[in-house]
């Protein structure tokens, strides 16, 4: 199934991408050459089959104790952050 | 003195026997490595200060006769595992300044172990790529021929490995990352069972697929290293609270009466007719052993690569959605407003493959596609791991090939995606069903190595790596080195 340019300039917008022009035609392509091949997927007689979301049969989401284990590293972690002030992160205005 | 051909199990000797000290070690180490920089690029990042501090407290503890059971071994980590202070770029420019507040479990665990980082080894942006040209810091090249791809994604470790540049890498395995370029390089790796290896700071691809693991020159190496790696970890909530056999135990243990069972859809008409003779010489090698084979049909494999790229990407737009230029990584110039922040961030960051993926998986869960995709691809899934689980009923082990064919040239699949992906044909089931599997050294075709896959039920990496063994002690491919490296 060929993906259109809109169909792709709307799956770059829901992932938070901005695609160039140029590139544009390059992911048409490659992206439509994907959905046909997991395309594929639809002739598998799956009837009856549950999805399986991980890999070990049988093992149950194991859950911990609500209690603070980990140090309060606010300052270590915001050393990455690329704009910070007062020990909060910086981004454009949102509210004006 | 260099690591020259000593495996992790004679270093580790001879530094106990202080015969060598990790100082030396890595002192003859460096220099190799900054050397083999422009031709190979294995490395992204060198960590020769700090490898020499680890060093001097390593030969400390040897000294005094104490030292874990890897104490002074050099070794290197493949880029995608968080090492505290020292940057972690997991290949991309979205991470290229990124210094990781915390080790990763495995990380840990290592240096608890005595063992001593020589730096960060290269890789496909995020693990996204099986040939290592996917890289921001720019490919890594196979040590047997510097034309040719080395594999992905653990393309560094597997090269440097080959090369003896370190005796041995921790790398990861989401679709075939350890055991493609272990073929390709012409050396031994395993991806344990799912849960088996802390996900604890190794940077999130797909996470229902991704497992750590080792890259060496044997097989017994892997099970020296493995068991310093492997076991619980609280802070991983998928790890798998079993406990940890000692590899290294019963590596020696016969063979005799092993079942092994040859996988029907592994030996198909994509096999190099060469790169198959090999493995069919490996398999008999196994026979004189006393194993028994079997063929053995798995009728929804052949169904594993096109899942795989529905789960796996699907897996990977959700966790690089964090991505997002605020907390970590790399930020736009000026952002008229929040959304231009996040596109503009994320388009400069990433590269064009994982943002094909990111779009890929995007898709497969949007709205109106979710059912025929993700749902569909997760119901494929299990048909796989059941296939696997009726072949164990009847089987011990499961051999084939690693991959299709030798290493390529670069560039000669960068063109089409799905040429690309399905060199892990061979390598994608054994991730979609949790199993452990590893690579062997087992020929070489016009001078380039090929790869003997083994895969287990799930938990049997001491099975796995026994066989392994055994067929090192028969054959000598797996200490075979590059002329260059030599």
């Amino acid at each position: 199934m060929a993906l259109t340019r809109a169909q792709v300039e709307g799956i770059a917008h829901l992932a938070r991408l901005e695609l160039d022009p140029a590139e544009l035609p390059q992911y048409e392509q490659s992206l439509s050459r994907i959905v046909d091949f997991i395309g594929e997927l639809e002739r598998a007689n799956t009837a009856g089959v549950a999805p399986m979301a991980h890999p070990l049969p049988g093992l149950a989401q194991r859950l911990r104790a609500d209690e603070v284990t980990e140090r309060d590293e606010h300052d270590l972690y915001q050393r990455n952050a690329p704009a910070v002030a007062s020990g909060l992160y910086l981004v454009p205005k949102v509210i004006e | 003195m260099t690591i020259d051909r000593r495996t992790v199990t004679q270093l580790a000797a001879d530094l106990r026997a202080r015969k060598v000290s990790s100082v030396e070690l890595v002192r003859a180490c460096l220099p190799r490595i900054e050397a083999s920089q422009s031709s190979l690029n294995a490395f992204v990042t060198v960590t020769a200060e700090q490898a020499l501090a680890q060093a001097q407290a390593a030969d400390r503890e040897l000294a005094a006769g104490r030292g874990g059971p890897l104490a002074g071994v050099p070794i290197g980590h493949k880029d995608l595992f968080c090492t505290a202070g020292v940057r972690t770029t997991c290949g991309s420019r979205m991470l290229e300044n990124f210094v990781a507040p915390y080790d990763a479990t495995v990380v840990a665990r290592l240096q608890a172990a005595g063992a001593v980082m020589l730096g960060k080894l290269n890789m496909d942006e995020f693990a996204m790529g099986s040939s290592n040209e996917t890289s921001y810091f720019g490919p890594v090249r196979n040590p047997w021929n510097t034309d040719l791809v080395p594999g992905g994604s653990s393309g560094g470790c597997a090269a440097a490995v080959a090369a003896r540049l370190v005796p041995a890498a921790t790398a990861t395995d989401t679709g075939g990352s350890i055991r493609q370029p272990a073929a390709f390089c012409g050396v031994t790796g395993i991806k344990p069972t799912y849960g088996r290896v802390s996900r604890y700071g190794m940077i999130a691809f797909a996470s229902s697929l991704d497992q750590g693991g080792v890259i060496a020159q044997t097989a017994e190496d892997c099970a020296c290293v493995l068991r310093s790696m492997a076991g619980f970890d609280p802070r991983d909530s998928t790890s798998v609270d079993i406990p940890v056999p000692d590899y290294l135990a019963g590596l020696d243990a016969p063979l005799a009466g092993v079942r092994i069972g040859l996988l029907k859809e592994f030996f198909d008409t994509g096999l190099e007719a060469d790169y198959e003779r090999h493995v069919r010489e490996a398999l008999a090698v196994f026979e004189r052993l006393g194993a028994r084979l079997c063929e053995l049909s798995l009728p929804n494999i052949p169904r594993s690569v096109p899942a795989y790229y529905v789960v796996a990407p699907a897996e990977c737009s959700s966790n690089l959605a964090r991505y997002d230029g605020v907390r970590f990584g790399h930020r736009c110039r000026n952002p008229r407003d929040l959304t231009d922040l996040y596109k503009r961030s994320r388009s400069e960051g990433f590269g064009a493959e994982v943002k094909r993926r990111i779009m890929t998986g995007t898709y497969v869960l949007s709205a109106g596609y979710y059912d025929a995709y993700y749902l569909k691809a997760q119901r494929v899934r299990r048909l796989i791991a059941a296939d696997f689980e009726r072949a164990f009923a009847e089987v011990d082990l499961l051999m084939g090939p690693t991959t299709p064919t030798t290493a390529f040239a670069l560039g000669a699949k960068s063109a089409d995606p799905i040429t690309m992906y399905l060199n892990d044909i061979y390598t994608i089931s054994a991730n979609l069903a949790g199993l452990p599997a590893m690579s062997v050294p087992c020929g070489f075709v016009g001078g380039l190595p090929v790869g003997l896959q083994i895969i287990g039920p799930h938990f049997a990496e001491q099975r796995l790596l026994q066989a392994a063994h055994r067929f090192q002690l028969e054959t000598d491919w797996h200490a075979r080195v590059p002329e260059r490296c030599a």
